[in-house]
């Protein structure tokens, strides 16, 4: 761990938890948060410590689809992915290419960059009869 | 094409519709059909791919389509409903007769004892908000752009600024930004985000896009293609500050300047609309002003959830179903619900006479302006049906209250709804 | 595409008037070649105008305007037929709103009985609110003009064109006049980026370039100063504001700012007039908006502004002294102006064109009718208009009627492609909505745009990137795939 790491940091945070939308501040230090201030309710500190110490995104995105009624399949992380690798993810992603017929919940990419997340259709695609 | 006959016809296979048919069959509808114009059903939800969808109806959060296709399996599960696709109405006649074209059946005429209006909204233009400059390739409605880039696999283009920050102008930069184009920032006219507070996270912090707030766009620069836009300032006026100008280069400017219900159906039939939602006048049980027209979704109100919107076709359906049965209760006389103080548009605009014991009607309201710590009332000249303290309240998010039927007497004349700073609004 | 190495006449500019000009020609046994340097024709002031088959009262009768005007106005009630022209004898109005706008009222009248103008009357406050009855309540009086009109101005443009196509005209777009050659004086030649087209007989109808063109064959006798003139259009929802053209009592250098109905059933209101120095400068300024507006509520207090659906400007190409420019160059022989054109050339374009048929042939062109020249245009079924038997059996005959494209003005893939594959058919998605109105409603191609540009296509065969909005560089989108997704380092 850097010297850098070890000082305290803050960093500000938008609660999305409830329409109240609290922003208030984190001090992190390790890791660890050391302070937190400006969040009305225990879910709100929750979200705010894991926003700051592990945060996740839900990646929803499109990948090539050949043979199908539509020229794209729209997918999406199974579980949400660390906020870090979702822009490693979209580009793993942008040279997939899935063969028609889909159905919603097909593993597109299991288990993307070994992060243990499955990457899915989030519909169904009919092939295009021919 | 022979005259076909339906129990409940619905115009529109988007999640108002779907939810309508599956409703209206639910509560005794025999023959129920669905016109769609496009090639499949599920509406704007398919271009939709991000998720969020479906909180309050499944407890779960699905993506557009994924929510679509639950509805969509049901309905083409249904051997009672029949399903129209790429059929356009053309029009609708008071005795309930529906002509509409497609390619592969031609005319289809067809008659029904219950209609329900689904045809959703469509996005303002740029003509409608009068911004000056060139006319050039390059700027699109947000919700175009977005069925280019996730349908239809073109990027509308690389250099992004967006005017608008409702949700859809959220999902949208950050829809570019992970499609590899860069987007400059995001314009927003009022002094706060109408879109969900999450969106601002997600779409725009994670990206570090610029929000704008209290700003507009005044110019489009660029003869073919844009080549950028001109920012400035705006004061509580909406007036622009003089000095304030700056230019964003960009070769694309989406706009996501609002959405207007699609009601030119209905406004053709003399169905009377509210000027505020722009969508036809309804009671609780989303019947028009013209008895055996219903409407539910977007075409009501422009909803920001979509649950919200499949609860209205749940009513609608029901409603109509009923209506066609000769079951819905026959309006003796109703009474207006009235937005005041603090409230923008609220829905139901009346409420229908006699109502059925134990009957709630649930309110659609939306705030005039944010306002933290308010009191949301609903009086009648009989007295209070509801007061309830609302710690936030903002445009973006639809208020919803229930009010219980049985305290309104048809001499109550008015239901008035208002939302008062606390320091105001007594309590 | 086939390269061109001479015809009998080059028309320079496919606008209104050169349309109109090669439509003339094509009468006769002539190779007509008529040039654009844009990617369709009526992209200049023949897209962006008033839109005004107007009687003929303004101009001194002794100018090309006035009785230009007034031929042309009776020509086109012959052409309305033949060439399936969209025109409403709508008549127009001047409203006086005090004694001095009266008294010009009475200058009109008069005027426009030299100029030959039938049926124009002083009307009462009474009477004119009569017919109009959203009229400002302080009006004093109006001149009525039952001859006037309204048109589709590209609708005409492209309708004069085909027809000079199908009697053998050939459209070049995309080919700008680089430079005329002049040999001892007399025409030789027009350079175009596909070589030189050898000819003998130019008309320059350029618009606002007309001066640029005369410059290109050494002839600096006129200039054209550009005048922009902006716009606001409205839905068809608020049609019936107006029954007819309404007018202010004019001033010395405009029209003014007047409100009429479309021959598509829309509103619109300007323009106002401002000279500018780039003659590319087709924006629509906030200022010009106000003026617009303000101008407008002088003659309509309660505009429904919330109905507007687009806002556009053009320029006009005005002339020093203010009258058309037809005559021979005396610079390079051979060489017919038509310039100066502004308001009303769209009036007066098929008069103008007998004009230019004239004066080329007193440049010596041999003028020997065809004996096959076909005036006549198909006519194109408007969806929209049919009855439902008509409708259903133009699907039965062609599927692609049954699918509709642009749902505002209920536009169906039949008569989108059948506007590409028309004479002079489109090639952009502006130019299929000048064609067959797919994108010109209150969604404003929000809906339809995308699908135009897969149609275009489709139908041009070219890759969807490749298809433009309207100007040469105008492309619409970009390809995404096979994936090119780079998320920036923002963290």
């Amino acid at each position: 761990m850097s010297e850098l790491q070890r000082q305290p940091i803050t960093q500000r945070v938008s609660c999305i938890v409830c329409p109240m939308s609290c922003v208030g501040e984190v001090e992190i230090a390790e890791g660890q948060v050391v302070r937190m201030v400006g969040f009305s309710c225990e879910r709100g500190r929750a979200y705010a410590e894991s926003e700051v110490t592990a945060p996740k995104r839900v990646l929803t995105t499109t990948v090539k689809l050949n043979g199908g009624t539509l020229r794209l399949l729209p997918v999406v992380s199974r579980q949400p992915l660390p906020k870090d690798k979702i822009a490693a993810c979209v580009r793993c992603l942008a040279s997939v290419e899935v063969e028609a017929p889909v159905k919603e919940g097909d593993i597109i990419s299991g288990d993307l960059l070994g992060l243990g997340v499955d990457i899915v259709a989030s519909r169904d695609v009919e092939s295009v009869s021919r | 094409m022979n005259k076909q006959f339906f129990d409940v016809a619905i115009i529109g296979g988007g999640p108002a519709g779907l939810a309508a048919a599956l409703s209206a069959r639910k509560a005794g509808a025999k023959q129920v059909v669905i016109l769609e114009r496009d090639v499949e059903l599920g509406g704007i939800l398919q271009q939709c791919i991000h998720n969020g969808f479906g909180l309050h109806r499944f407890q779960e959060e699905l993506t557009g389509p994924g929510y679509a296709g639950r509805f969509v399996r049901m309905v083409r599960a249904d051997t009672g409903i029949t399903v129209y696709t790429e059929a356009m109405v053309l029009e609708v006649a008071k005795d309930k007769t529906i002509w509409a074209v497609s390619p592969t059946l031609g005319l289809i005429q067809l008659s029904a004892r219950a209609v329900i209006f689904a045809m959703g909204c469509r996005e303002r233009t740029r003509g409608a908000i009068r911004i000056p400059g060139y006319r050039p390739a390059g700027v699109f409605t947000a919700g175009a752009a977005q069925r280019m880039v996730n349908m239809e696999g073109f990027l509308p283009g690389k250099n992004i600024v967006i005017l608008g920050s409702g949700d859809i102008g959220l999902i949208m930069a950050r829809r570019m930004t992970l499609e590899g184009a860069k987007v400059q920032a995001v314009v927003e006219l009022m002094p706060f985000s109408n879109g969900l507070t999450r969106n601002v996270v997600q779409c725009l912090e994670d990206f570090a896009i610029p929000l704008h707030l209290s700003h507009t766009i005044t110019f489009v620069h660029g003869r073919e293609r844009v080549t950028g836009v001109s920012v400035a300032a705006v004061d509580a006026n909406r007036c622009i500050v003089p000095g304030s100008e700056f230019y964003l280069p960009c070769d694309c400017l989406l706009l996501s300047v609002g959405l207007i219900p699609e009601n030119e159906l209905s406004r053709a039939m003399d169905i009377c609309l509210d000027g505020l939602t722009n969508g036809p006048v309804v009671d609780q049980y989303r019947q028009t002003c013209v008895s055996g027209f219903f409407a539910a979704g977007n075409v009501v109100h422009v909803h920001d959830l979509v649950d919200f919107v499949s609860e209205e076709g749940d009513i609608a359906g029901r409603s109509a179903a009923l209506f066609a049965n000769g079951e819905l209760p026959l309006e003796k006389q109703y009474i207006n619900v009235k937005a005041e103080t603090g409230i923008r548009t609220v829905v139901p605009q009346r409420i229908s006479l006699p109502t059925a014991a134990g009957e709630k009607v649930r309110l659609f309201m939306r705030a005039q302006e944010p306002l933290t710590r308010s009191t949301l009332t609903i009086t009648t000249t009989a007295g209070k049906l509801v007061e309830r303290k609302l710690p936030v309240a903002k445009p973006g998010e639809m208020i919803v209250a229930d009010i219980s039927t049985e305290k309104i007497s048809p001499d109550s004349q008015e239901i008035i709804v208002t939302l008062l700073p606390q320091s105001l609004g007594g309590a | 595409m086939s390269t061109i190495s001479k015809a009998d006449v080059v028309v320079i500019g496919g606008g209104i008037v050169g349309a109109a000009v090669a439509r003339e020609l094509s009468r006769y046994q002539l190779d007509i070649v008529l040039l654009e340097a844009e990617t369709d024709i009526a992209m200049g002031t023949s897209k962006a105008n008033s839109a005004i088959l107007h009687a003929g009262f303004d101009a001194k009768p002794t100018c090309w305007k006035a009785r230009l005007n007034v031929l042309g106005n009776a020509l086109y009630r012959q052409l309305q037929d033949e060439l399936k022209l969209h025109i409403g004898w709508t008549g127009s109005l001047v409203v006086a709103k005090d004694p001095v706008d009266m008294a010009v009222l009475e200058e009109l009248l008069v005027r426009g009985q030299q100029n030959g103008v039938n049926g124009l009357a002083l009307l009462g406050r009474d009477e004119v609110l009569a017919r109009e009855p959203n009229l400002a309540s302080d009006i004093t009086g109006a001149l009525w003009a039952p001859t006037a009109g309204i048109i589709c101005p590209f609708g005409a443009t492209f309708a004069f064109a085909e027809n000079a196509i199908r009697n053998g005209a050939t459209l070049l777009r995309e080919t700008p006049a680089l430079d005329i050659v002049v040999e001892n004086g007399r025409v030789a030649g027009v350079r175009t980026p596909q070589g030189v087209i050898n000819t003998k007989f130019v008309v320059n109808a350029a618009g606002v370039r007309a001066d640029d063109i005369a410059r290109l064959a050494g002839d600096e006798s006129f200039t054209i100063q550009a005048r922009k003139g902006e716009y606001i259009l409205f839905d068809r929802s608020v049609r019936n504001l107006v029954n007819s053209v309404i007018f202010p009592a004019p001033s010395k250098i405009s029209k003014g700012i007047l409100i009429a109905p479309t021959v598509h059933g829309n509103l619109f209101i300007g323009p106002d007039a401002q000279n500018i120095d780039d003659k590319t400068d087709i924006a629509a300024t906030g200022n010009g908006m106000d003026r617009v507006i303000t101008g407008a509520r002088r003659l309509v207090p309660n505009l429904p502004l919330q109905a507007a659906i687009t806002q556009f400007s053009g320029l006009r190409a005005t002339a020093e002294d203010g009258d058309f420019i037809l005559r021979e160059s005396e610079a390079a022989r051979g060489l017919v102006h038509a310039a100066g054109i502004q308001s009303p050339g769209l009036t007066a374009a098929p008069a103008i064109a007998q004009v230019v048929s004239a004066l080329l042939k007193e440049a010596g062109l041999k003028l020997s009718e065809k004996r096959d020249f076909n005036p006549a245009n198909p006519l194109k079924p408007a969806f929209q208009e049919l009855s439902w038997e008509q409708r259903s059996s133009l699907i039965a005959s062609n599927p692609l009627y049954g699918r509709v494209i642009c749902r505002c003005e209920t536009v169906t893939e039949a008569e989108i492609v059948a506007a590409i594959h028309s004479p002079c058919g489109a090639r952009t998605v502006d130019g299929v909505k000048r064609r067959v109105r797919a994108g010109s409603g209150r969604c404003q191609g929000g809906f339809c745009g995308p699908r135009v540009t897969a149609i275009l296509a489709r139908e041009l065969n070219i890759p969807m990137t490749e298809v433009r909005k309207d100007s040469i560089d105008s492309r619409l989108f970009f390809d995404k795939l096979p994936g090119n997704c780079e998320v920036p380092a923002h963290e």
